[in-house]
């Protein structure tokens, strides 16, 4: 539909806290060029968060909530973990159902809308962390890409089962001791990245967070191409500072150092993708 | 009828759109000979459904096939194959919430991978329709029908209504529409029925003509909104959190698990209406001999009872429509003066029996007896049932198996 659903009852307004105010008067709804560098001057669609003070998950929240296209038709699909903490607080229609079956339920989602509004478009985006997306949901995730549903993944990899306490997950690095791996992870990280592109995703990237601009630009063409084309993914290092015990101002230090090594910017883009960002840019969303 | 004054309303596939009504009670209906599973499909090609996810389970297979016929046709808006069982119940789950009138159709050991989400449906209060052909519960591996998982969804905050046969399925499909999305009810509908007893066999169906159809769905009478982004954002429970440690969040929590059931309480004259109330009876009603019964034992049991009249004993059948809601009331009502209630099943645990020892603690002075129980794949010969009364009654068993 149209940003106009948030706008308040006239005889409300004065009534109404001050945040819901701003999202009616500073949002930046209806403008595909919205981006990072509103953040300072215009409504966050993300009011609070419940994460942890520091949590490079929320910066990437922010980010991406900035980032959205199309905010206004744009549902988040989400799974259970740290993140879902922080949905309540999100402006947006967002949905959590259970834990790893993220992508089945973005897949329902996404189908429905296409064919109850074919002429509209409604951007559907999972957003979960590694644990729901590579190790219980992996099934619905790489059979989501099997099926090319033209959906956007994150994953917000910390490299842990952070809410449940600090336990090993299939993107835990080799040798890492962990709760539950107690010896250490016996087996390397799974390359969720090389999976997506050999499961059909028409656009992976892999990077940290500690580049909001870079971010934005993934976000969009990842956007764009699952709009068009099909499945999407993109994979994020959100390190969890609680677990591997750094403060919580060190977790942009602690992404800048992962950028250099096996956090490298890394960006696949399929043949019918590269056409749909080129189109982009020359449109200047990109 | 629509009279000449009215304005006719066609559905996306180009079919009359009548009144729940009329389609259920008044429109001429044809005699046609087919299996529970093409009821299945006639069904669906009435319902004026949006979206179905299907996976492969024997027995269920074949009406899945059959809705993906439908939507071919052009019958149903989305139809794909998921992943799994969990998948398929995540996948409706997101048809559901996106604002499409959704049916899926399970069996056996599918129900119990998809588990998990039945709560959630609940919780979300989507209105999704599970055809549930039951069949029994690996290990060993059987492909047989049994009714064992049916126990384990009575409280997963579900409706649960149980067909008899083919023609109670197809109705029960048309009418689980109409009552699960009243806005006031609002919750899943499981729709039982013994697999391969019914979705195998042939029998007569009377069937309204099929170039009518059920009203389509219209999500924005639901009392939750939909996630479609044409609305404001919903904020409670189809997003999380209920859970921080407080008696506010404790109590949501609570409150919202009651809601649940409540909406199940608040089906009752809906269904009462539409299935022309919650249980059916069958046989003398001034007998003492009482079988309390839902699906293929309910016709088991009727068979029975014309066995018992030979053997000269009065018996009758208070069949169950719906488990959840339970038919309290009714069934209460239905044993006055019963002195023996038998409660014939098809799976090892009784969990009907359960249900109605429940109900009618301190209400019924009649000896509840859980049997015979039958599973595994085994039917259920008329004469088993009389066996079990014969016995009771010290009567010497004439009918031989
Ligand atoms: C079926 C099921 N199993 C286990 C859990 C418990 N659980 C909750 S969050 C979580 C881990 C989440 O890890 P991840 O997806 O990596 O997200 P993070 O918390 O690290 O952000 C687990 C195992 C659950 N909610 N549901
Ligand atoms: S536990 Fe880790 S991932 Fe979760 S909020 Fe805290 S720092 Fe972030």
């Amino acid at each position: 539909m149209s940003y106009k659903i948030y706008e308040i009852n006239e005889d409300l307004l004065d009534v109404m806290p001050q945040e819901i105010r701003d999202l009616q008067f500073k949002a930046t709804w209806g403008n595909p060029k919205r981006g990072v560098m509103d953040l300072p001057y215009s409504k966050e669609l993300i009011e609070e968060h419940s994460l942890c003070a520091g949590c490079p998950e929320s910066m990437a929240l922010r980010y991406i909530l900035a980032s959205l296209p199309n905010p206004e038709d744009t549902i988040i699909v989400n799974s259970t973990g740290c993140t879902s903490l922080v949905f309540p607080h999100i402006a947006l229609h967002t949905v959590h159902s259970l834990f790893g079956n993220q992508n089945a339920v973005a897949s329902g989602i996404k189908r429905v809308l296409e064919w109850r509004f074919p002429d509209k478009v409604k951007d559907v985006v999972v957003l979960a962390g590694d644990g729901a997306t590579v190790d219980i949901g992996l099934d619905c995730t790489l059979q989501s890409f099997f099926r090319q549903e033209k959906i956007t993944t994150i994953c917000f990899d910390n490299e842990v089962y952070a809410n449940t306490g600090g336990q090993e997950s299939g993107l835990t690095m080799k040798g890492h001791v962990f709760k539950m791996a107690p010896k250490g992870k016996q087996w390397d990280k799974v390359p969720m990245w090389q999976l997506a592109i050999d499961s059909g995703c028409h656009y992976v990237a892999r990077l940290t967070v500690s580049s909001p601009k870079r971010v934005e630009t993934v976000i969009k063409k990842a956007i764009y191409v699952a709009r068009e084309v099909g499945p999407t993914y993109v994979h994020l290092y959100t390190p969890c500072i609680l677990e591997i015990g750094l403060n919580s101002d060190d977790g942009l230090d602690e992404m800048r150092q992962r950028d250099k090594e096996r956090f490298a910017f890394f960006e696949y883009v399929s043949e019918p993708a590269k056409e749909v960002i080129e189109r982009k840019k020359e449109e200047g969303l990109l | 009828m629509q009279t000449s004054t009215e304005r006719v309303i066609y559905n996306r596939a180009g079919q009359r759109v009548v009144s729940p009504d009329y389609l259920l009670f008044e429109a001429p209906r044809t005699k046609h000979f087919m299996t529970g599973s093409e009821a299945v499909k006639e069904a669906v090609k009435r319902a004026s459904v949006d979206a179905s996810v299907s996976y492969p389970i024997t027995p269920q297979s074949e009406a899945a096939h059959l809705i993906g016929e439908l939507w071919v046709e052009g019958y149903v808006g989305v139809y794909f194959r998921g992943e799994s069982e969990f998948g398929v119940m995540s996948e409706v789950a997101g048809c559901a919430l996106a604002g499409a009138r959704t049916i899926t159709t399970t069996s056996g050991p599918g129900t119990l991978r998809a588990f998990e989400n039945f709560p959630m449906w609940a919780g979300t209060r989507i209105p999704v329709q599970l055809v549930l052909m039951a069949r029994g519960v690996n290990a060993p591996l059987s492909i047989q029908p049994d009714n064992l998982e049916v126990g384990f969804l009575l409280d997963t905050g579900c409706m649960i209504w149980y067909a008899e046969n083919a023609q109670d399925l197809f109705d029960m499909i048309l009418a689980g529409f109409v009552v699960a999305e009243q806005p006031s009810v609002h919750v899943p509908v499981v729709t039982v029925v013994d697999g391969f007893f019914v979705s195998h066999t042939r029998e007569a169906v009377m069937l309204p003509p099929d170039d009518i159809a059920l009203p389509p769905y219209n999500p924005y009478k639901a009392p939750m909104p939909v996630i479609d982004a044409e609305v404001p954002p919903g904020r409670f429970l189809r997003d999380p959190f209920v859970m921080k440690s407080n008696y506010i969040s404790y109590a949501t929590h609570a409150s919202w698990q009651w809601e649940v059931r409540s909406a199940i309480e608040r089906s009752r004259p809906f269904a009462k209406h539409y299935l022309r109330g919650l249980i059916e009876e069958f046989g003398d009603p001034s007998a003492e001999l009482v079988f309390v019964a839902c699906g293929t034992a309910a016709a088991q049991s009727k068979e029975a009872v014309r066995l018992l009249e030979e053997e000269g004993i009065k018996a009758r059948v208070i069949k169950l429509k719906t488990i959840r809601p339970f038919p309290i009331e009714e069934l209460r009502q239905a044993v006055k003066g019963a002195k023996y209630i038998f409660v014939p099943e098809f799976n090892v645990v009784g969990w009907l029996e359960r249900e109605v020892r429940r109900y009618l603690y301190a209400y019924s002075d009649a000896e509840v007896i859980g049997a015979p129980r039958v599973a595994g794949g085994m039917t259920m010969p008329a004469e088993v049932i009389v066996k079990e009364v014969l016995k009771l009654t010290g009567k010497e068993v004439k009918h031989v198996i």
